[in-house]
């Protein structure tokens, strides 16, 4: 280590670079394989998104025996349709009732359940949600246009191990005659997260 | 630590702002830092408490001005270099050593499905015995570590109750510091929000924390 070398203090380059600097040179040390980085790219930007996290919920929906099962064992449930791993290799699956509202939040980092909503976005790993979930839920809430009536509950579950979780939205009213596949394309990111409502149908 | 990351509870960030219809990466450099984490983590240099508790070690300046996959590559940086993976010299070249050793990678192209949908559980397959069980009455121990801990500053000394128990599973306190996986029961712990917040918060509302057997003590 050089004279002087300090993290705390050394100024940023441009992270362009130093991402650059890095990969190349554990590239030619053969540490990584470049192909490998591309493939993990391609796989969080293409494959792996909200999209699967709605098939788990609009599943839950129509089979009252899944929803069953997802509830006890959301790990076991959710790979039954083929999600799990990084970042999702615990899952816990919390209902949203009649009564009942929950809401997810990683204070200490941005953790987050990959395998069924994707990469998180920019706001869940921002200081002001992290900092105001759990200490004024209904503010934040009132910021994404979700009102909670003041005899609901608010449940926030601030993810500080590595479990993660994932809201089960309510299933909007109108919707009995809605196959699987049209029930998950109303489905949100959001509405996994706790920050959103299912709208109801006005198609 | 009660470091800059611990930030439930802090005022001052303004409101949340989402950005319409954001995309998955918002630069090049970033999808790379992305997809270097797990080639990196599986050549077994670092541990993912390790990995955090360099986020935290952060300057809070640093910390705040710069963005998660920043706080990712600042990470990494640090790990590579005190694990001895690579040099400053190497790093700032941006190239290996002249003789440096070569190695194999841990995780090639063909690799990558199987280790997407695997990950890497931090549940131990141990015999420990839980202190607590669902429904038990628990404080928070009131402790102020200056090393890494998954206790955020706003449950300390609070009053809860056992929600579930998860299972065994390493111990980040312990974990981040090369002093093993100290398996032990992680437990949802249920907190009222008055109980955290005080008797402006509504009573309906509660926060349900994941905490550790080494962090609780009975009420």
């Amino acid at each position: 280590m050089s004279a002087g070398h300090d993290h705390h203090t050394r100024p940023l380059s441009d992270p362009e670079l130093r991402i650059k600097a890095l990969e190349q040179v554990l590239t030619e040390k053969g540490l990584i394989d470049p192909a490998a980085v591309d493939l993990l790219i391609e796989t969080y930007e293409e494959k792996v998104g909200s999209h699967n996290g709605a098939k788990v919920v609009a599943k839950a929906w129509t089979d009252r025996e899944y929803k069953q099962r997802l509830l006890e064992n959301g790990t076991a449930a959710i790979a039954e349709l083929g999600f799990s791993g990084i970042q999702g290799e615990d899952m816990v699956v919390v209902e949203n009732t009649a009564t009942v509202h929950n809401m997810l939040v990683c204070t200490l980092c941005s953790c987050y359940p990959w395998p069924t909503l994707g990469l998180p976005p920019v706001w869940y790993k921002s200081a002001p949600y992290r900092a105001r979930a759990i200490s004024e839920p209904r503010t934040v809430l009132k910021e994404f246009g979700v009102e909670i009536g003041d005899d609901m509950e608010i449940r926030v579950w601030d993810s500080t191990a590595e479990l993660r979780y994932m809201v089960l939205p309510e299933r909007p009213p109108d919707t009995e005659h809605m196959s699987e596949e049209e029930l998950a394309k109303l489905i949100t990111r959001d509405s996994m997260i706790g920050v959103a409502k299912i709208a109801p149908r006005d198609e | 630590m009660n470091g800059i990351h611990d930030l439930g509870g802090m005022h001052g960030f303004g409101p949340v702002a989402p950005e319409k219809d954001e995309p998955v990466f918002h630069a090049e450099w970033e999808k790379r830092m992305l997809g270097m984490f797990a080639p990196t983590f599986a050549l077994g240099f670092y541990n993912i408490d390790e990995f955090r508790h360099a986020i935290e070690r952060m300057g809070p300046q640093q910390y705040l001005a710069t963005s998660y996959y920043e706080h990712w590559l600042h990470a990494l940086e640090t790990l590579a270099l005190a694990k001895g993976v690579i040099t400053e010299e190497e790093l700032h070249t941006g190239h290996a050593a002249v003789g440096a050793a070569k190695s194999e990678p841990a995780i090639k192209a063909e690799d990558v499905p199987k280790i997407v949908a695997t990950g890497a559980s931090a549940r131990v397959d141990a015999d420990v015995k839980p202190k607590f069980k669902e429904g038990d009455m628990i404080v928070v121990r009131n402790i102020n570590p200056p090393s890494h801990t998954r206790m955020p500053r706003y449950v300390r000394d609070k009053l809860g109750c056992i929600d579930r128990d998860h299972g065994v599973f390493v111990f980040p306190d312990s974990s981040a510091h090369g002093k093993g996986d100290k398996p032990q029961h992680c437990y949802s712990v249920y907190f009222s929000a008055q109980e955290l917040w005080g008797s402006r918060a509504s009573r309906n509302d509660s926060v349900y924390v994941d905490l550790w057997d080494d962090y609780l003590v009975p009420a």
